[in-house]
């Protein structure tokens, strides 16, 4: 960069009191780093010459400079002023980082660190399930939960954390991955099909004719790329949906592997952007992760305002044309149906599929009467149970058509 | 040539681009770290304008590259004239020209299509480029522009290697419709340009229509600022608002509330959908009205 190159030339005058200003910078990328902002080397040298240079006179200045520097989405710039204000304006450093870290941290830090820290934080989401199973929540369907689902009944009873085994994950990670293949199978004879073009290719149609000296027989043609079918996971980790979550937070990072085009959300009051988390290569890592994300759950589900916030933000960069969308949730909504109704209409219009999973249809005597789950039915192009990994292996003929 | 910050907030302002002291900071730092500038925001919050205004505040030439899908280097960098080099070569196997004379001629600058990209590092004088909706176009493309914004050389196989002759100031706008990629976002300095505040869009009526009472500026103003609060499927931009504000002055209104059916009926100006348009029913509007007063 040569902005850095510039800074020893137009340093300030007093070499001590900007070896400090560099410590302070040095300090303050870490910070921005700790909140998940893309600071690499470059910026940090660019911002000493911003440092050095006139803007540096007051933070008011100061301040927009570097958010156009250091900022790189619309989260980053909206949490920018917060730490910049926390940091050089001489509030807490650590308070800031509570404000600003992800919703979930946010919520509970106390019990964040000591899960951390404890052993057992390692093994991942069931074990705080259960935990939090036995605190309750007041839905009244506590009861039913232990009786339903065999599969996972079976080993809830036993010992939860037995799920995490390497066994399961890659059962669940061979499933998610014969799920994209059935979906891409059908996409590449698609693209077969399609043999003629919309333009002639000249560059491509002269190089092929040569060996006909210059003269054209043989023409090429553009076709339009193929989109392959993109995959939005949208689950649930309520309180009510404790005992299932870790099996699909398992499932959902089978899926972000196999699929070139998915992305993963998690929410339970608020929704947070989990892709990024789940494409560590290290599934145990990529699991526990989450697992930490989704802590702070507990009390109820607002998955109107969840779909609310995924429609505004998030939807138009994440689904096209060719999009299924699966929600895992069992549609307990504390929010108000019309809300959910209305969110979900919204999203029918954006995308191809809707699918929603419901670990309750495993249940004997099942049907769907939460007010939540009335109002979205009639969005719904699949209702379907996914109470085991055998129910999940039943959509498969269903994702083949799409 | 660089101007310092306030050169050109002043000089954006003289150019008739009511800008917020955030943006100026950010086309200033673009001279400074000599970054490219990623603009986000809604539709209709006025990214393009940026980049045009920036080009007028340099007495710069603006070259703009609209992304779409399936945008390819041919149609975005440059392309050869292939039908005039068929006809080039029919006409010299006539005189029975050799043929790597032939090749020589055809593969020549002649031939040689610029598109924006090339356009953009071969003028004299640095020119501002705009990547337009940059999220359009396909991930390749993406890592293929980052190339020629760190480089800033094209290399063209049958003509060789061509190095800018001025670096260009770029601007890239993106809608968020496809996640940027990280490299892309790193490289470039970002501003996310919100819809303007009252103040500041009652200014830009008032610049960009002429003869408008700058009361009435206000008020429209404030009128679109509590109909973006509704809740809408296409949040009203900015040239909306300069459309409506057109309207009224042609229509020789001076106070909003004297005549709300007026107001009710050239709301087509704001909303463009049918949905929008039945949400927004006369009650709402007057008491939007009501508000504004």
């Amino acid at each position: 960069m040569s902005a850095s190159a510039r800074q020893p030339a137009s340093a300030n005058p007093e070499p001590g009191g900007w070896f400090a200003a560099r410590r302070r910078l040095a300090g303050f990328a870490r910070t921005l780093r700790d909140n998940g902002f893309k600071v690499g080397l470059s910026e940090t040298g660019d911002a000493l010459a911003i440092l050095a240079g006139p803007l540096a006179a007051r933070p008011s200045t100061l301040r927009p400079a570097l958010r156009a520097l250091f900022c790189g989405t619309h989260s980053d710039w909206e949490r920018f002023d917060e730490i910049f204000d926390a940091y050089w304006l001489g509030r807490d450093v650590h308070q800031a980082r509570v404000l600003a870290g992800t919703a979930f941290e946010g919520r509970a830090p106390g019990r964040h660190l000591k899960d951390v820290g404890s052993p057992t934080g390692a093994a991942g989401l069931p074990d705080h399930s259960e935990r939090r199973h036995d605190v309750g929540d007041d839905t009244g369907d506590g009861q039913g939960r232990r009786e339903g689902a065999s599969r996972f009944e079976n080993l809830a009873s036993t010992d939860l954390r037995h799920i995490v085994d390497a066994a399961d994950i890659a059962q669940a990670h061979a499933l998610a991955a014969r799920l994209s293949r059935v979906m891409r199978a059908r996409l590449v004879r698609r693209e077969r099909v399609r043999r003629h073009g919309r333009r002639l290719d000249l560059r491509r149609t002269i190089h092929r004719n040569i060996s006909h000296g210059g003269t054209l027989l043989d023409l090429a043609w553009r076709k339009r790329k193929i989109k392959p079918l993109r995959l939005v996971f949208l689950l649930d980790a309520s309180g009510s949906m404790s005992l299932y979550t870790a099996f699909f937070v398992r499932f959902l990072h089978g899926v972000v592997d196999a699929f070139h085009e998915s992305e993963a959300f998690v929410f339970h009051t608020r929704l947070a952007h989990v892709s990024a988390s789940l494409r560590d290569r290290d599934v145990t890592r990529a699991v526990d992760k989450l697992a930490l994300m989704a802590q702070g759950i507990g009390g109820g589900t607002k998955i109107g305002e969840s779909l609310a916030t995924f429609n505004r933000w998030h939807a138009r960069r994440v689904i096209n044309s060719r999009t299924a969308v699966m929600i895992v949730s069992d549609g307990y909504d504390t929010g108000t149906p019309e809300q959910l109704g209305e969110e979900m209409r919204r999203l029918r219009r954006r995308c191809r599929r809707i699918i929603w999973l419901n670990p309750l249809i495993g249940w004997r005597d099942y049907s769907p009467q939460a007010r939540g789950m009335q109002a979205a039915l009639p969005f719904i192009d699949l209702f379907a149970p996914a109470h085991s990994i055998e129910s999940l292996a039943a959509l498969e003929p269903y994702l083949a058509r799409i | 040539m660089t101007l310092n910050r306030d050169d050109i907030s002043n000089r954006l302002a003289a150019v008739g681009y009511i800008a917020d002291h955030d943006v100026a900071t950010a086309l200033w730092l673009m001279d400074f770290l000599k970054r490219p500038l990623l603009l986000e925001g809604e539709a209709g919050v006025g990214k393009t304008e940026v980049a045009k205004a920036l080009a007028a505040v340099h007495g710069a030439e603006l070259i703009r590259l609209q992304c779409y899908e399936g945008l390819d280097q041919n149609a975005a960098l440059y392309e050869w004239n292939y039908q005039r080099q068929l006809l080039a070569i029919k006409t010299r196997e006539g005189d029975g020209a050799n043929a790597d004379a032939i090749e020589e001629h055809i593969f020549s600058e002649r031939y040689l299509l610029e598109r924006p990209l090339l356009a953009a590092i071969r003028r004299e004088k640095p020119p501002v480029l705009l990547v337009d909706e940059v999220d359009r176009a396909d991930e390749e493309f993406e890592a293929f522009l980052l190339e020629l914004l760190s480089d800033f050389q094209v290399s063209i196989p049958e003509l060789g290697t061509i190095k800018a002759t001025s670096i260009p100031r770029v601007v890239l706008t993106s809608n968020g419709t496809r996640e940027l990629s990280d490299a892309l976002r790193r490289r470039c300095l970002y501003h996310y340009v919100d819809f303007p505040d009252v103040d500041r869009e009652a200014k830009i009526i008032t610049t960009r229509t002429p003869g408008i009472d700058t009361t009435l500026a206000l008020q429209i103003a404030r009128m679109v600022a509590s109909v973006r609060k509704e809740d809408l499927r296409k949040v009203p931009g900015v040239a909306e608002t300069l459309d409506w504000a057109a309207t009224l002055a042609g229509l020789d209104m001076h106070d909003l509330r004297q005549e709300p059916e007026v107001v009710h009926e050239t709301m087509m100006c704001l909303l463009k959908t049918r949905e929008d348009r039945s949400r927004l029913t006369r009650e709402v509007t007057e008491r939007l009205l009501g508000k504004v007063a």
